[in-house]
């Protein structure tokens, strides 16, 4: 223990950065919202009442966290094979097409069934989605980067030509299907605790966060335990080293994509079966992008994806608790405080390192003399 | 002495973390004079060329540039000073010409027509004034290497350069270009320039220089009038003690053919034929050389027999088993599991994960065996064990096997590398570049394990770029030019002028007949 | 540094209260829009004055929220009901199952929802016939149209849409029988209504076709529309709220769906005890939709169109004249 705290300090590193940079983007935000003529404390304690200061809002909390703990999880596992998967959107929207899929075939029958067979639809629509641009790239060379994008278009093009067509609501409006059958649906956060004896406000928090949390271990032992995730890593950071060990890296590839698509896809899982129950035609609302900065933000580490996908629940909750109650602040604010966390803690996650560096030195300095 | 030296350096130290690179190194160039500076590599010239040349900033000690104390922050300072560097890897935009590299970062303000006018100009004196003939309208993807290297050096003339810092300047030339560069080197002392010629190939330095420092381990060692010294002198300094063999050759007899090169054609990743219907065999008890200038397909060759780049035309066979021909190869795994170990000639690029630590790296390419794995799941302990005992058995240090590979120096990373690639007896090994970016010690070591590995029966080629090194561990050498094996010499008929007249192509028929005129 | 981060622990310690109204007030109306803001010059600001005319008029102060997604609408829904709201009135058909939802969750709020018709004890239901107040607007472009070419630039693809457009035709197939019709529609889902961009870009090309008069019912992004209309030396045909001041000169009309009066009428209604579940469908007998006339169109729109308008308007109100609509359109769902 004693000689870790002479290493390069994982700690700090881990936890005290990311902390830094958020810091930096609320004191940034704190600036903006004063600008605006608005007490920035009073948002601030408003943003931390909304996402943890009552249950409903705990519940909407992890509610969120749960989609971005799967999107951000999609993208570590790409990125730990050496790539970018942009693609988590297109992926959670046919992940969502998937579920409704199985919930419509089983679930007047047998709602149960319905449901398992659902989780394993959505892993496997988006896993299958996100086949295509990693075979691309496996055997062509087209790039990742352009063909998850792409294929983001394509797959809203089709759940828009889908919802608008055979899976409509009949006589509805909206891009979006009927309801999905009695009892297809994931339990509830509240119905769990009141079977369990406890008591807790309604909120769409379900159990989906477990099977998230769940899914960040499995990712977390892909990683480091299995020799796939071994494998997968070393194609991941120098495919040279790969082709020597007899890794096979368009295999890698196309593997590690797929798993990536599928933890993409079950992002439905909690957006669909859990809360909505009913496909809509946009219901990803660009969590298949934030969850690049989760990754990012947590270092493409399960654990570290977790800590942020929570952050990014508390800035999403804690900002629509700010936009009930500010009016003057209103939701475009709060899309540009979550921006600015994004910047600082997902796209510039070095920006502090310096400082911290030198900061760290002198603290150990002065222990060691 | 009437005039102040060129460079003077007084106590100039470098550290970097808990390596002192250069340790109170003070030089004296005198102006005019073509000045070596010798040493292994490891030895800290880079680090004290960096420093000249403004990459670097002293942790402490003077730097004084024509009688000036100067502090360099940026090479752009150093060029302002009059510092020039022509690196070992040339810094040309290979698609533009030759004119438009020389005047990269100097296009001075607006029209790009007028500096080039005013350029065009200035070069051409300058051409004629030191005796270059390079065509600056010609790209420089279409040059020679040793006309690049010409590029370099013209484009720091052209920048108003009165010392010239040449890194390895011989390091990717043939015999009969370094000959052409060391007339220019002359040329350039007799107009006046301040040369600062470093590498370690001792014979250059007796060829060119007026006097000689040489650097071991962050330390300046010496500094002598080239007239007075000797290669074995300098050689010493170098490496500290006569290089001693602690283990020495067995008899001359070898074996069995191990692995049969047969008729073998294959392409670079650029799609060029790199390897030309090449033939030879390897035997067990016996170290094979293989000479020539880098890229020359040394690389595709290691590729071919190591399960890595498919062969177009032709067969490699291991012991029996055919593994490499345009039906099939076999790959990696089924190749080390036959018995055949790679040391990989590149090891940050190949041969180890270098932002992974060394235990996950101590089972690149052995992580399917079942003592590492099974069942798709790591066996975590016995990893830990194996990489503790690599650790302990070619004595790497610091000896953490926590630590990502790329924190530890050039010759642990190599030490660690050959533990994991002789840790289960392969019959049959394959190395690239044994001793690069090696430090002295190490490379003596690694010399005897391949000696020891030859003298119990296994089958070695070793691939290297250093000739003195070939010489010193091969029982044959094959020297390769442009994709051919253009000789092929027993140890006991090897002399450099001939490898070094075959390396720049010329077949051993017509050496045979050179050597004799 | 260390004074105001203490501050700002005492400041959260401090406002750590459950928000509530601050008035005493004992009617408390809510407003949620739909996504395109408060003040998109079409639906949501309609609504919106619909509220501020029922403040002015009753001194009540109402709370409203801007949701920035979809699944901000059944949060915004719950959280206002389980604060006791008394009515929340939901514009925009994004919102029936969220509204459907919310109302099932809680049976003691009372919710009035606009554009779309929720058949609950709890939720009263407002629709218009845009296809009466679009075949006036059509009508009009009929009359004013030199070119003989018309078109129509819809939102998001929906049946709601589809009304305006079949109303809007039959309005101008009756003034004019040879006419010839361009339709688009922006896109097939919500973001349709947010790309004022797009559907320049399409007004551009309808022009460029030789239209010179487009109808555009697609929220915020008619905007672009009408710029369009401006930047071409065309006109354009506001909707929803009068837009005709957007661009004066270059806006024929705008096809009034009076959300206002809706909103207002539910707030009054329900601050008044009045209130009543089911479903109101406001066609042009009950004044729920119109066409637009103002200072900024007087120039545009002759005394002889209007004598021709008025007419029509008085036969659809007689029955005399029956605009079809589209299929579905205004039942429940």
């Amino acid at each position: 223990m004693s000689a870790s705290a002479k290493k390069l300090p994982g700690a700090v590193e881990a936890i005290a950065m990311p902390f830094l940079n958020t810091l930096i983007a609320f004191l940034l935000s704190g600036l903006l919202i004063w600008a605006l003529g608005e007490d920035p404390f009073y948002a601030l304690s408003l943003l931390f009442d909304g996402a943890f200061g009552y249950q409903e809002g705990i519940g909407y909390t992890f509610y969120y966290a749960t989609n971005f703990i799967f999107t951000g999880l999609a993208v570590s596992v790409a990125y730990h094979a050496g790539h970018f998967n942009i693609g988590g959107e297109g992926q959670a929207m046919l992940g969502g097409l998937g579920l409704t899929l199985a919930v419509f075939w089983l679930g007047d029958t047998a709602p149960v069934l319905s449901v398992i067979i659902a989780i394993l639809g959505a892993a496997l629509f988006g896993g299958a989605w996100a086949f295509i641009p990693a075979w691309l790239q496996a055997t062509r060379g087209s790039h990742i980067v352009i063909t998850t994008i792409m294929f983001n278009f394509i797959a809203s093009a089709l759940l828009a030509y889908l919802l608008v067509g055979p899976l409509q609501r009949p006589g509805g409006q909206m891009p979006e299907s009927s309801d999905f059958p009695e009892g297809a649906g994931l339990m509830k956060f509240d119905e769990l605790m009141s079977v369990l004896g406890f008591s807790f406000e309604q909120s769409p928090l379900n159990v989906s966060f477990l099977i998230a949390l769940l899914m960040a271990l499995a990712v977390w032992f892909l990683l480091t335990r299995t020799r796939f995730g071994y494998e997968m890593r070393v194609a991941g950071k120098n495919q040279n080293a790969a082709a020597f060990a007899g890794v096979s890296v368009p295999r890698v590839t196309i593997i590690a994509l797929m798993m990536s698509g599928a933890l993409a896809g079950m992002m439905g899982l909690n957006e669909l079966l859990g809360e909505q129950l009913r496909l809509i035609g946009n219901f990803t609302l660009g969590y298949g992008f934030v969850g690049i900065a989760v990754a990012f933000m947590g270092r493409n580490h399960p654990l570290g994806i977790v800590l942020a996908a929570i952050l990014f629940g508390v800035l999403y909750q804690g900002g629509a608790e700010i936009a009930f109650e500010i009016t003057t602040i209103s939701s475009d604010m709060i899309v540009v405080v979550q921006g600015l966390v994004i910047i600082f803690a997902g796209a510039m996650p070095h920006l502090m390192r310096k400082p911290v560096t030198a900061a760290y030195a002198r603290l150990i300095g002065k222990g060691a003399a | 002495m009437t005039t102040a030296p060129a460079i003077e350096t007084k106590d100039l130290c470098k550290r970097f973390g808990a390596v002192q690179a250069n340790d109170n190194i003070s030089l004296f160039v005198e102006q005019g004079t073509v000045h070596g500076i010798v040493g292994e590599n490891g030895a800290g010239k880079s680090t004290l060329l960096k420093m000249l040349f403004g990459f670097y900033q002293p942790n402490s000690g003077d730097l004084i540039v024509n009688g000036q104390k100067l502090d360099l922050d940026s090479p752009s300072d150093a060029m302002a000073a009059g510092i020039a560097m022509v690196h070992q890897h040339f810094m040309l935009v290979e698609p533009f010409t030759v004119l438009e590299n020389i005047i990269l970062g100097a296009e001075g303000q607006g029209m790009l027509d007028h500096a080039k006018t005013d350029a065009r100009a200035k070069l051409l004196g300058l051409e004629q004034q030191f005796g270059f003939d390079l065509p600056l309208d010609t790209p420089v993807s279409q040059l020679s290497v040793g006309e690049r290297q010409r590029v370099e050096i013209l484009k720091a003339l052209f920048r108003g350069a009165d010392i010239l810092i040449l890194d390895e300047p011989t390091a990717v030339l043939t015999p009969q270009e370094c000959d052409q560069l060391f007339e220019l080197v002359r040329l350039l002392k007799s107009r006046g320039k301040t040369i600062l010629f470093v590498t370690h190939k001792l014979h250059e330095i007796m060829a060119i220089t007026d006097a000689v420092t040489v650097i071991r381990a962050g330390k300046v060692i010496t500094r002598v009038a080239t007239s007075d010294t000797s290669p074995e002198n300098l050689a010493e300094a170098m490496v500290g003690a006569k290089i001693s063999r602690a283990v020495e050759r067995a008899g001359q007899e070898h074996g069995a053919p191990r692995l049969r090169v047969d008729g073998v054609s294959a392409q670079s990743d650029l799609g060029h034929t790199a390897l030309k219907n090449i033939s030879f065999e390897l035997f067990d008890g016996e170290v094979l050389g293989v000479a020539g200038v880098a890229g020359n397909g040394q690389t595709e060759l290691l590729d071919v027999l190591t399960g890595l780049r498919p062969v177009s035309d032709g067969t490699v066979t291991l012991g029996q088993e055919l593994v490499n021909s345009n039906e099939a190869m076999t790959d990696p795994i089924e190749l080390r599991r036959a018995g055949l170990a790679h040391i990989a000639e590149d090891r940050l690029k190949t041969g180890v994960v270098a932002d992974m630590s060394a235990t996950e790296n101590s089972i690149l390419g052995y992580q399917r065996e079942p003592d590492f794995s099974e069942n798709g799941l790591l066996k975590l302990s016995a990893i830990n064990d194996a990489a503790h005992s690599y650790f302990e058995s070619q004595d790497v240090r610091p000896r953490d096997p926590s630590l990502a590979v790329a924190s530890f120096s050039g010759g642990n990373q190599q030490k660690l590398v050959i533990a994991r690639e002789l840790a289960r007896d392969p019959q049959t090994l394959i190395i690239g570049q044994p001793t690069r970016g090696v430090d002295i010690g190490a490379v003596t070591k690694i010399h005897d394990q391949i000696t020891e590995l030859r003298n119990t029966g296994k089958a070695v080629l070793v691939v290297s770029a250093d000739l003195d090194e070939l010489m010193a561990i091969s029982d044959r050498i094959i020297v390769m030019c442009e994709g051919e094996i253009t000789g092929t010499v027993d140890i006991q008929d090897a002399d450099e002028r001939t490898i070094g007249l075959m390396m720049a192509g010329a077949h051993a028929e017509a050496t045979t007949e050179g050597a004799g005129l | 540094m260390k004074f105001s981060f203490f501050r700002m622990l005492a400041f959260a310690a401090l406002v750590i209260l459950p928000a509530s109204f601050a008035s005493a007030q004992n009617f408390r109306p809510v407003l949620l829009y739909d996504i395109g803001g408060k003040f998109d010059k079409s639906f949501n600001e309609a609504a919106f004055r619909g509220a501020e005319q029922f403040a002015r008029e009753t001194g009540i102060e109402f709370r409203d929220f801007e949701p920035n997604s979809e699944t901000q609408y059944e949060q915004a829904l719950k959280r206002f009901a389980r604060r006791r709201a008394d009515l929340i009135v939901a514009v925009g058909v994004g919102y029936s199952v969220a509204v459907r939802n919310v109302a099932e969750q809680f049976p003691n709020v009372k919710f009035t929802v606009i554009d779309a018709v929720i058949d609950l004890p709890n939720v009263q239901s407002v629709t218009f016939k845009e296809n009466e107040g679009s075949f006036l607007v059509g009508m009009i472009a009929g009359l004013a149209s030199e070119s003989g070419k018309i078109g129509f630039i819809g939102g998001m693809d929906i049946p709601l849409i589809r009304r305006f457009q079949v109303g809007y035709e039959q309005g101008a197939n009756y003034v004019r029988g040879d006419l010839e019709f361009i339709e688009n529609y922006v896109g097939t889902t919500p973001s349709a209504w947010n790309d004022p961009i797009k559907a320049a870009e399409m007004a551009k090309s309808q022009y460029a076709r030789g239209v010179d008069i487009i109808f555009s019912a697609a929220g915020p992004s008619g905007l672009g529309v009408i710029n369009a209309a401006k930047d071409n030396g065309a006109l354009a045909i506001g909707v929803d709220s009068n837009q005709n001041h957007v661009q004066p000169g270059f806006v024929l009309t705008s096809m009034l769906k009076r959300v206002d009066l809706a909103v207002q009428q539910a707030m009054l209604s329900a601050h008044g005890g009045t209130w009543a579940p089911g479903h109101q469908v406001l066609g042009l007998p009950e004044g729920g939709v119109d066409y637009a006339m103002d200072e900024h169109n007087a120039a545009l729109i002759s005394e002889e169109m209007r004598t021709q308008i008025e007419a029509a308007r008085a036969k659809i109100v007689s029955g005399e004249i029956v605009v079809a609509d589209v299929d579905g359109g205004n039942d429940g769902h």
